[in-house]
């Protein structure tokens, strides 16, 4: 006998859950795509400019061309038109045209027999180029006569930035205390493990590209190859296999994706073409450089009556997500704590630098640095626990924002008490010894863009799920799992709403000829979006089925018990013995019409979507994740290195559906900021990256890292599947700003950015200790002779 | 460059016989030659860790390492970590406590790991951390990787290995 039959609704929402996809991955048979099995591909390789601003002269391919084993050379020229991933802001070539606009820039691509033949093919490319003025950070790029980088681009601002909500002035009249400050925060890079490869296929006689690439959106990648090719969408599949990791580094299309395909076409031929580090670390798309002002206004209690912001991203060559970036900073200035008032301006401008792009905390991790460092000083000020003033300042949901961002569920509350309790923060904090602090910060994020990139009318999101004669479902989605889980998640959903056992569902995903389109892996839109249309497709198949069930055995659907792997007649004494096996189940339902297949889908209410101003829909959400978390740290002072001891976590992520795998986003969110905070920062010597390689880029290895402690928070949102939020990206930003709020419990030391790396905390120790001794001797006047024997 | 030269080593328990350029190196040889491509390439050279094989029970970086080097001697990749078709203690324990994430970096974790349990059959979690600083993670936080790695362990211990 089957034992699944007696199996009553094995639960599968909220049950700890290996990832579906994981014996592969442990197995190492998971392929990735520089794994893919083809025969014999071509080996395609970039050349990139050595300057950082200069007008294209002329490109003299012919004697790459003439080299044998040489299958294929382009330029820019091959192009049809330049991409970008925002629709009114595509102003990058694949390769490029007219002129380079960073060093690095992708020049000309070829595709050869082999790699060797390739380099030697590339070093015989003559490029001639006519240098212009670079400019290299935000402040020379706009510089009154600065060289412009784009033509309809005057004093390089890409996007500038005005909002104000409420009266910020009467806010700073009322203020019983008002802090204002300045930071800098260093350029970071995403550092996914896998480096970046696409194989592309191309059938000259059909006329038809077939495409693997490590993407994130393969659906913006499929728009992309069809717009800068030339091509019908429909001659064109773009697969997306094993991802190693993504982080917003993959959330647009990228130019060596398309530069590849470009090269199956031209060559008529399979192209692999496979990026080093230093290639990614080009490619870049990071989080920016940034320059911060905030002045925040409190009253005596603590409440925020008024928040003045300024924010200035250096957003590289070319425009990416950089309108959005900008939009974000601004927008989640609201929608964690109650704010009186909020003017924000900022400034995106173009540099000759890498493109930056989004990464995970997308636009809002240093505004909050800067937000939750000015809300420490002013706690300090006034004498409040910097718990307190939190508490002062929480929201009651359901709360529209100013800026009118609709918050529905709100565990802030919770996460704070969590954190306060398990850190000892009462006991602890004010007693470690000299050198050890403790420093405390909250955060949110959304769970995915109410609004998408490309507003096609579209429903956000669509599950298929398709049942034959096996019995067992087949889910169809186009969402991109990159190592998150969103597969896993897709299954226990559709397990918990079917009450079956998870074996039973199988996930075919993100292949442009099988599965439905899917806006992708970004803004953390998986879980709830994606989340929403499979748990409607199970209901719409359960539907569905329970109506054959409901013909076979002469009963109306409503008196049908749905067990799962069994469906049976209710009566109210038991006697009535009829039911249905789930494999009976199929096959009366398949009986009808063959192969059944139903489609759930899944919109963000028009409430979620913002308000009507210029720049509303960055930040909408249907549902906003929050975090609290406490880090403990010891600053060694003679060298200024910062260990981080332990962290405790805190995050609201409205239920947590695969609970451990919740547990791990949290952490990974966690340890990416301690990394910015700590260690991360990219360097550019005349536009020339200095740290384009896992070394001199330095990110936390197993002894660097501390255990970090999570709890979960479910405040079962109203939208959320199963009341589920995100849970990827909304404790990242807390990170940084707890870390050196206990920097400053630790040493009373505050730095002007990120990264507290141990030479900025030395040179602010050796600057203290210098104000304090000139403070001592003065008066009288400073003498050489005392200054020497110090 | 040089003429090829014929290489004979056990990979994963079973021989081979390849004729492989002096340059090649072992990451190469195995992803290119022998298909195995679970051992992963992350970086231009000794940064990363995802790489990491055994040879002859030691861990060794397959991307800095020449295939030629490897003659005569016992290479272990991940493909070679479980046994009669049923996942290894260490994949088990990646897989059920989370250790993977994206995966990318978990077939050098895993070997490193590996390395570590054969020559310390306890180790403290400081141990642990100790024995993965040369693997880099990008997902993980590394804290269910240690977790992973110690689960591992003790399963072992109980069995008596």
């Amino acid at each position: 006998m089957d034992r699944r039959l007696d199996a009553r609704t094995p639960q599968a929402v909220g049950v700890s859950t290996p990832l579906v996809d994981g014996v592969d991955k442990v197995s190492g048979q998971a392929l990735y795509t520089a794994d893919l099995p083809v025969r014999q591909p071509l080996v395609g390789r970039i050349l990139r400019s050595r300057e950082a601003h200069a007008v294209i002269v002329a490109i003299d391919t012919r004697a790459a061309c003439a080299l044998p084993g040489v299958a294929a050379v382009i330029t820019g020229e091959d192009f049809t038109a330049p991409y970008g991933v925002i629709p009114i802001a595509q102003n990058e070539w694949p390769l490029a045209r007219g002129k380079v606009r960073y060093r690095g820039e992708p020049l000309v691509a070829v595709a050869a027999l082999d790699e060797a033949t390739a380099q030697r093919a590339l070093a015989l490319v003559r490029v001639q180029l006519d240098p212009l003025p670079a400019c290299l950070d935000a402040r020379a790029a706009r510089a009154a006569g600065a060289a412009q980088l784009h033509e309809d681009k005057p004093g390089n601002l890409e996007r500038e930035v005005d909002q104000c909500f409420g009266d910020v002035e009467a806010g700073f009249a009322a203020a019983a205390q008002v802090l204002e400050r300045r930071f800098h925060y260093a350029e970071i890079a995403h550092g996914q493990i896998e480096l970046n490869a696409t194989l592309a296929q191309f059938d000259r006689e059909r006329g038809q590209l077939t495409v693997h690439s490590v993407t994130q959106v393969p659906y913006y990648l499929h728009l992309a190859l069809a717009r800068c090719l030339g091509m019908e969408e429909s001659d064109i599949r773009v697969v997306k296999p094993f991802v190693g990791g993504g982080f917003g580094h993959r959330v647009e299309p990228l130019n060596f994706e398309i530069v590849t395909a470009a090269l199956a076409r031209a060559a008529g031929a399979a192209v692999k073409l496979e990026l080093t580090r230093e290639e990614v670390f080009l490619t870049h798309r990071g989080r920016p450089e940034t320059d911060i002002r905030m002045k925040i206004a409190v009253d005596g209690g603590g409440r925020i009556l008024a928040v003045d912001a300024e924010a200035v991203q250096r957003g590289g060559a070319y425009a990416g997500y950089g309108l959005v970036t900008i939009l974000y900073a601004g927008s989640l200035l609201h929608a964690l704590y109650r704010v009186g008032a909020v003017r924000y301006r900022g400034e995106r401008v173009y540099s000759n630098t890498p493109p930056c792009g989004a990464m995970r905390g997308h636009g809002a991790v240093d505004i909050r640095h800067a937000f939750e460092s000015v809300l420490d000083e002013l706690a300090a000020a006034l004498g409040m626990d910097p718990f307190a003033l939190r508490r002062a300042n929480l929201l009651a949901p359901p709360e529209r924002t100013l800026n009118d961002l609709q918050v529905n569920s709100y565990g802030l509350p919770q996460c704070l008490d969590w954190v306060e309790q398990a850190s000892g923060w009462r006991e602890r904090r004010g007693a470690l010894p000299r050198g050890r602090g403790l420093g405390m910060a909250c955060s949110h994020y959304v769970s995915g863009s109410a609004k998408p990139v490309h507003w096609t009318g579209e429903p956000h999101a669509v599950v298929q799920l398709r049942v034959d004669f096996d019995a067992g479902i087949t889910l169809l989605t186009g969402a991109a799992d990159i190592g998150q889980g969103s597969s896993t998640l897709l299954t226990q959903v559709v397990a918990e709403v079917l009450s079956l056992p998870a074996s039973r569902i199988r996930v075919v995903a993100t292949d442009s000829v099988l599965t439905p389109k899917d806006n992708g892996s970004y803004s953390s839109r998986v879980s709830f979006m994606v989340g929403n249309a499979a748990l409607r497709a199970a209901q719409a198949l359960q539907q569905r089925l329970l109506q054959a069930a409901s013909r076979r055995l002469h009963v109306p659907p409503e008196q049908l018990e749905w067990l799962g792997e069994r469906c049976r007649v209710m009566s109210g004494d038991g006697t009535d013995e009829r039911g249905l096996s789930w494999p009976e189940l199929v096959r009366t339902a398949l009986a009808e019409g063959g192969t059944l297949t139903v489609a759930g889908h899944w919109s963000t209410p028009p409430e979620t979507q913002g308000g009507r101003y210029r720049g509303a829909a960055v930040g909408s959400t249907a549902g906003f994740s929050y975090a609290a978390q406490v880090v403990e740290v010891e600053v060694d002072e003679p060298t200024g290195a910062v260990r981080v001891l332990q962290v405790w976590a805190a995050h609201d992520c409205g239920r947590a559906i695969n609970p451990r795998a919740v547990e791990g986003q949290v952490q990974g969110a966690v340890w990416m900021g301690l990394g910015q905070a700590l260690s991360e920062e990219t360097q550019y010597h005349q536009g020339l990256p200095l740290r384009a390689n896992l070394i001199d880029y330095r990110m936390a290895t197993s002894l660097d890292s501390p255990p970090i402690a999570v709890h979960l928070v479910e405040s079962i949102d109203p939208l959320g599947p199963f009341g589920a939020k995100e849970a990827s990206e909304g404790a990242l930003h807390g990170a940084p700003p707890a870390l050196t709020n206990a920097i400053a419990d630790a040493l009373g030391l505050r730095l002007g950015g990120l990264p507290a790396s141990p030479d900025r905390v030395l040179e602010a120790l050796t600057a203290r200790r210098r104000r304090d001794r000139q403070a001592q001797r003065r008066p009288p006047a400073a003498d050489p002779e005392t200054k020497l024997a110090r | 460059m040089g003429s090829k030269r014929l290489l004979r080593l056990q990979l994963n328990g079973r021989p081979r016989e390849d004729a492989v350029l002096p340059s090649m190196l072992l990451l190469h040889y195995l992803r290119d030659v022998a298909g195995a491509t679970g051992t992963k390439q992350g970086c231009d050279g000794g940064e990363c860790g995802a790489c990491t094989v055994l040879v002859d029970g030691q861990p060794r970086l397959a991307c800095i390492t020449l295939a030629l080097e490897c003659a005569g001697r016992e290479v272990e990749t991940v493909e070679g970590l479980a046994r009669d078709g049923s996942l290894g203690d260490l994949q088990r324990a990646f897989h059920e406590h989370l250790g993977a994430q994206c995966g990318f970096c978990t077939p050098g974790m895993l070997m490193a790991a590996e390395a570590l349990l054969r020559r310390d059959a306890d180790p403290d979690e400081a141990a642990v951390r100790a024995a993965l600083a040369g693997n880099l993670c990008r997902c993980t936080g590394y804290v269910k990787i240690v977790e992973s790695v110690r689960v591992a362990a003790a399963v072992r211990r109980a069995r008596g290995d």
